[in-house]
């Protein structure tokens, strides 16, 4: 099974020399850390930056400067600041290659639902409706199963969906599964997981 | 006309009404005009609309408009990082419209711009595509939204000339030039007012024609989430 930071590496395997990159929050994040040797990606920021630097050292935080997360962070040379309303169009105008985001469920046709659980938590979607439904490619990086061991990755989504048919593959702590024409294709299983377990913790339909 | 006002509430005056609708710049508490939301709560102006991305912080920002119940409606696309709103929220004292942040930014980009509606795939198939007109586009489906404009624009910039040409810097800009032009009226409140002419008019990120009133104040620009790393020995 893999942890958090070997899901992040293995997202990190998806990137493409040249491509611009948004990272969602939590283990997306931590994607940066693992951008493959010989490969320039430049990481978008949606509140109005491209070219995003690692975390600022002690006592040179600028609160001017944070990404989408809020935490505090740096420019890099190839730095570009906008307004919130370019850097959607960007988004939405398919500019951005690559969207990493993390899921609450997953189902069998693509629809993400990563927003919202009625009646308890409400925070809002940010920006993840613009970008599922804007950029080139979506890669999900989630738990394959909730803390009671129920299958997050779903015939269908259960929650209000963030998305709908916009998933291209999910990396879980299990494995990783394509989106495909009538299910989900296994393209991996995590090391110590053998297929029978990926597929008893799917409850989506898996097509071979 | 002179354009530079001495203090936020002086800046305000003649402006407020209740049940006004406010766009207010900002991204959780990076570029938000915390001078003029202030000036808002001493003014006491109830029952607000308020399209901002987010809603403050507990006692900061626009949370501090929350405690004092002023807000009748928040236009957001993230609220997380406030106990009072969702406590006002839940319990059906707040009512909330939820708007895609790229769905928002761009509505008030439209407003401004004078374009009264725009299709975009964001939220298609979702709660937020409900009731809303749907349209095809070569084999896509896309929904209707529509501009917003304010009554009023309240708005954080770096530096301004007397004429109200604005600098903003680094990730501070995020919502504030789209919610400026999206004002009947704009108040700008900024760290520096510099002397006519002493910005270049090619590094102008926001010109002059949009902002109505300036105010100069201190800034305590809280962090909210200070994140760093260590120095390697």
């Amino acid at each position: 099974m893999w942890d958090r930071n070997q899901m992040a590496e293995r997202a990190g395997r998806e990137l493409q020399d040249g491509w611009y990159v948004n990272l969602g929050i939590g283990i997306p994040t931590l994607v940066a850390n693992y951008i493959p040797e010989g490969v320039n990606v430049t990481l978008q920021s949606e509140n109005g930056m491209l070219g995003m630097g690692p975390f600022p050292f002690e006592g040179e935080e600028d609160p001017d400067l944070i990404n989408a997360g809020k935490q505090t962070i740096t420019e890099l040379p190839q730095t570009a600041y906008f307004d919130s309303a370019q850097s959607f169009a960007m988004i939405r105008g398919g500019k951005i290659a690559m969207a990493i985001l993390g899921a609450m469920e997953v189902a069998e046709n693509g629809d993400l639902a990563n927003w919202m659980i009625p009646g308890k938590l409400v925070k809002g979607m940010g920006g993840a409706m613009d970008l599922v439904a804007g950029v080139g490619r979506v890669v999900v990086v989630m738990d394959h199963t909730s803390k009671h061991g129920e299958s997050k990755v779903l015939k269908a989504c259960t929650l209000p969906l963030t998305g709908k048919g916009v998933v291209d593959r999910i990396i879980s702590n299990l494995g990783v599964l394509d989106v495909v024409p009538g299910g989900l294709k296994i393209v991996e299983v995590a090391e110590g997981v053998t297929e029978a377990e990926l597929r008893a913790a799917t409850e989506g339909t898996i097509v071979d | 006309m002179k354009k530079i006002y001495p203090n936020p509430a002086a800046a305000l005056e003649g402006l407020l009404f209740d049940g006004m609708l406010i766009a207010s710049g900002g991204f959780g508490l990076c570029g938000i005009p915390e001078l003029l939301i202030a000036a808002i709560r001493d003014a006491g102006t109830k029952d607000l609309t308020i399209a901002s991305n987010n809603a403050g912080v507990d006692g900061f920002g626009l949370g501090q408009l929350l405690t004092t119940r002023q807000v009748k409606k928040m236009i957001s696309s993230y609220v997380g990082e406030n106990a009072e709103f969702m406590r006002q929220y839940l319990s059906g004292e707040l009512e909330l419209e939820f708007n895609p942040q790229g769905t928002l930014a761009e509505r008030l980009r439209a407003g401004g711009a004078g374009i009264p509606g725009f299709y975009t795939a964001t939220g298609v198939g979702t709660v937020i595509a409900e009731g809303k007109e749907h349209h095809d586009f070569n084999g896509k489906t896309y929904i209707l939204e529509t501009g917003i404009v304010a009554d009023l624009a309240i708005v954080k910039a770096w530096k301004a000339d007397p004429s109200g040409n604005l600098v903003f810097r680094k990730t501070a800009r995020n919502f504030n030039p789209p919610a400026a032009t999206s004002g009947k009226v704009c108040v700008v409140e900024v760290e520096e007012i510099v002397p006519l002419g002493s910005l270049d008019p090619d590094t102008i990120h926001l010109p002059g024609i949009y902002v109505h009133r300036i105010v100069q104040g201190q800034h305590e620009k809280r962090i909210e989430n200070r994140t760093t790393r260590k120095k390697e020995a």
